[in-house]
């Protein structure tokens, strides 16, 4: 491959938490320099007319449903929708069917992701096998395999004594136990949050100590093991403070948020659109205002979207039947831009940081989370003029499950260029 | 017959309503309860119109009477349930009501076990949806029927102090007379045991009590809940035993509430649990008087939410 250099740039510098003019040359898929100016003949040069050029995006969180429920999404759509969106690695979740549970899968899915793959796929294998809850999986085997991190994610792991040994055992090859905080007990057959809002809509509560029970336990239990947890879509005001404390106290804690919590509440609820269930389900405003102000100042760690596709036909039923999530990995960005940078007191830096740098070194991806030499080539140019809308044709997931389906909004991800490699959109 | 009319497509729940159009259905029901009472029960009000029935829920008395409320206008009607449907062969809410609504339907009566069904169907048709018992939400009707007889025996509702008993947590039917009792002026005051009746219910305007005997005290109205068996599986309560000992209306408890009181339940009642069957002996239940003005209620509601030519 032969060197590029993109001129123009406004380049989001996480290092030193500033955007700078700047010029980016690269050459086969790494950066060779980011300096002011950089004047070369011979090369091929893109101009980002003044655009930010911002870090590839990582995503902790996604669900691309391959294999087993390829209707919904696949490898390839997914992975494309994450470039479209700017993102250059994700997580995939292993609630797929069969579960992402032993080392066969987890090779399935890198082999797929490198046929037809855009954004990297890192699998997620499950806790436990079959995600039962019962007996381990083999994590180490599926770490040796590519899996990066475990988590029976859409599940707890109910016993702790199970949770205990996953979180003791996987320190010997470095692996992150990520816990879907949910005691189910509490949640059975829930499909809203449970408050006086949903009192009055008639709908079966899922109250916020489920996840409070749950991330204490698990926050004791690393306390006990040591082990690496992460705790994922934190959803509520009240678990906010024991995370904090768990970090005070040395814990090898680190936690998300999604778009949707950051955005959204329970009231959206009230017209029954099931475009809005997702679980952990849309709490109060308080809820989200704390969970703003946490990842501000870095209580929670990262914002990883949960990207849950479903078929229209799916979606399209009464509340409770619908299934749960929300699709976001085309849109995250452009949205949490708009919501968080324009109108909520982030800046762009802190947003870059909390969706590529950050997600980046949890999961110890070498190379992404800033555009400097030595990096890799994975970056995208983002125009926050530019006009888009979010209909079928924007849209490159297979399903179009957002409440934002149908809106327009300003910014648009201009292009993105993954190890080298330019998608235009 | 009064000429105004609802501006909403469909009817809901008693939420969305405001006082005036309340009593706009109630006064339409009180000036058609007669034709229940004329040897020939039919006008020709809704003649060629459609009421469409689906009932994904067992019901005896709702659904008859929507039934008989809409063959009194002269309206025909359809019934699909879920038994001997394609809902068994597995057929989506949404395509049930669209090859339905194909058929060219002017209104339909939604009984789902499901909050919000009625509102997710709504927005699929152009016909008047009728909220006939969604979930845990409202049933709208009921409560209507519920205050046309509390009407007819307090001549208003203003200042009538009412107590609901029973699983509040799960009853559409208490959050419906809550709305509809509240915008019409009336005291509200809840009971039943914690775990079916969680505090959140004050934010609705009610009052709260976990003693039913103190409760039962001055009250006009005492409205009892089916109190169902499968809450038992869910641990709300130890058994059907304790309810009857702690929130059962018995004849002990009757008898604190004001002298004229009335009992009333939308039924189906468990006798002997929620209220005791010899209770009936001592004080006037309205539990039938309920059910006829149901009839008169739902024709009301199809005559006000049938849109388009009418024949009066």
């Amino acid at each position: 491959m032969s060197k590029i250099l993109f001129k123009n740039c406004k380049v989001v510098d996480t290092s030193n938490e500033k955007i700078v003019k700047s010029d980016v040359l690269i050459e086969d898929g790494v950066i060779l320099d980011a300096l002011p100016s950089i004047d070369l003949k011979d090369v091929e040069i893109i101009d980002c007319n003044g655009n930010f050029l911002i870090p590839g995006l990582v995503d902790m969180h996604a669900h691309l449903r391959e294999p087993g429920d390829e209707y919904k999404e696949d490898i390839r759509t997914g992975t494309m929708a994450a470039i479209h969106g700017g993102y250059v690695a994700l997580v995939s979740m292993p609630n797929t069917n069969p579960p992402c549970d032993n080392r066969s899968v987890v090779e399935y899915i890198l082999r797929r992701s490198k046929e037809e793959g855009n954004a990297d796929v890192f699998p997620c294998g499950t806790i436990t096998k079959r995600r039962q809850g019962e007996e381990l999986a083999e994590l180490a085997d599926m770490a040796e395999g590519g899996a990066i991190a475990f988590s029976d994610d859409g599940s707890w792991v109910q016993s702790s004594g199970v949770m205990r040994r996953a979180l003791e055992y996987s320190k010997f090859f470095g692996g992150i136990i990520i816990s879907h905080p949910e005691d189910r007990t509490l949640t059975v057959r829930g499909v809203a949050n449970e408050s006086p809002f949903t009192i009055k809509l008639g709908l079966r509560g899922m109250p916020e100590e489920a996840e409070t029970i749950a991330i204490f336990r698990d926050i004791e239990l690393a306390r006990l093991t040591k082990g690496r947890l992460h705790i994922a879509h934190v959803s509520s005001k009240g678990n906010i403070e024991l995370i904090k404390l768990a970090k005070a106290s040395g814990l090898n804690v680190t936690a998300e948020v999604t778009p949707h919590h950051l955005i959204f509440d329970e009231e959206s609820l009230s017209n029954y659109d099931p475009v809005y269930k997702v679980n952990p389900p849309l709490r109060t405003r308080d809820d989200r205002h704390a969970l703003l102000e946490a990842l501000k100042d870095g209580v929670i760690d990262i914002i990883a979207t949960d990207h849950a596709p479903h078929a229209d036909f799916e979606k399209m039923d009464e509340f409770n039947s619908a299934p749960f999530g929300m699709i976001w990995l085309d849109l995250a960005f452009v949205v949490l831009y708009n919501e968080l940078v324009v109108s909520g007191g982030m800046d762009l830096v802190r947003l870059t940081k909390v969706m590529s740098t950050r997600p980046a070194e949890l999961l110890k991806l070498e190379g992404l989370g800033a555009i400097e030499k030595g990096y890799k080539a994975s970056f995208f140019a983002f125009n926050p003029e530019a006009e888009i809308t979010i209909n079928r044709e924007f849209i490159k997931s297979r399903a179009f499950n957002t409440p934002l389906y149908n809106s327009s909004m300003r910014g648009k991800v201009e292009w993105t260029v993954k190890d080298g490699k330019i998608y235009r959109f | 017959m009064d000429s105004q009319s609802l501006t909403k497509k469909d009817l809901l729940g008693l939420n969305e309503l405001d006082r005036e159009e309340i009593e706009l259905i109630l006064d339409t029901a009180r000036s058609l309860r007669e034709i229940l009472y004329r040897p020939i029960k039919k006008v020709p009000t809704l003649r060629g119109k459609t009421v469409v029935n689906m009932f994904f829920e067992p019901s005896t008395r709702t659904q008859s009477s929507f039934d008989l409320a809409a063959k009194r206008l002269s309206a025909d009607t359809v019934s699909v349930s879920t038994r001997g449907s394609a809902v068994q062969k597995g057929e989506s809410l949404l395509d049930t009501l669209l090859n339905i609504d194909a058929m060219k339907a002017d209104a339909f009566v939604i009984r789902h076990w499901a909050s919000g069904a009625p509102h997710f169907l709504a927005r699929y048709t152009k016909a008047a949806v009728i909220n006939a018992g969604d979930g845990t939400h409202e049933h709208p009707t009921q409560a209507l029927l519920d205050i046309l007889t509390m009407q007819d025996r307090f001549g208003s509702i203003e200042g009538l102090d009412v107590l609901i008993v029973g699983d509040i947590l799960h009853s559409r039917v208490a959050r419906s007379n809550i709305f509809g009792l509240k915008k019409l002026g009336a005291k509200v005051t809840l009971s039943g045991p914690p775990t079916l009746l969680p505090e959140y219910f004050q934010d609705l305007g009610a009052d709260i009590s976990y003693d039913v005997d103190e409760a039962v005290k001055d009250k006009d109205v005492i409205m009892a809940l089916r109190i169902q068996k499968e809450r038992l599986e869910e641990a709300y309560f130890p058994s059907i035993r304790e309810y009857r000992k702690f929130f059962g209306i018995t004849i002990e408890r009757l008898r604190k509430a004001k002298e004229n009181a009335v009992i009333m339940h939308p039924g189906p009642v468990n006798w002997g649990v929620e209220l005791d069957f010899d209770l009936l002996q001592e004080r006037e239940s309205l539990i039938l008087n309920q059910v006829t003005n149901g009839v008169a209620v739902r024709m009301a509601v199809l005559y006000l939410f049938i849109k388009g030519e009418k024949e009066s």
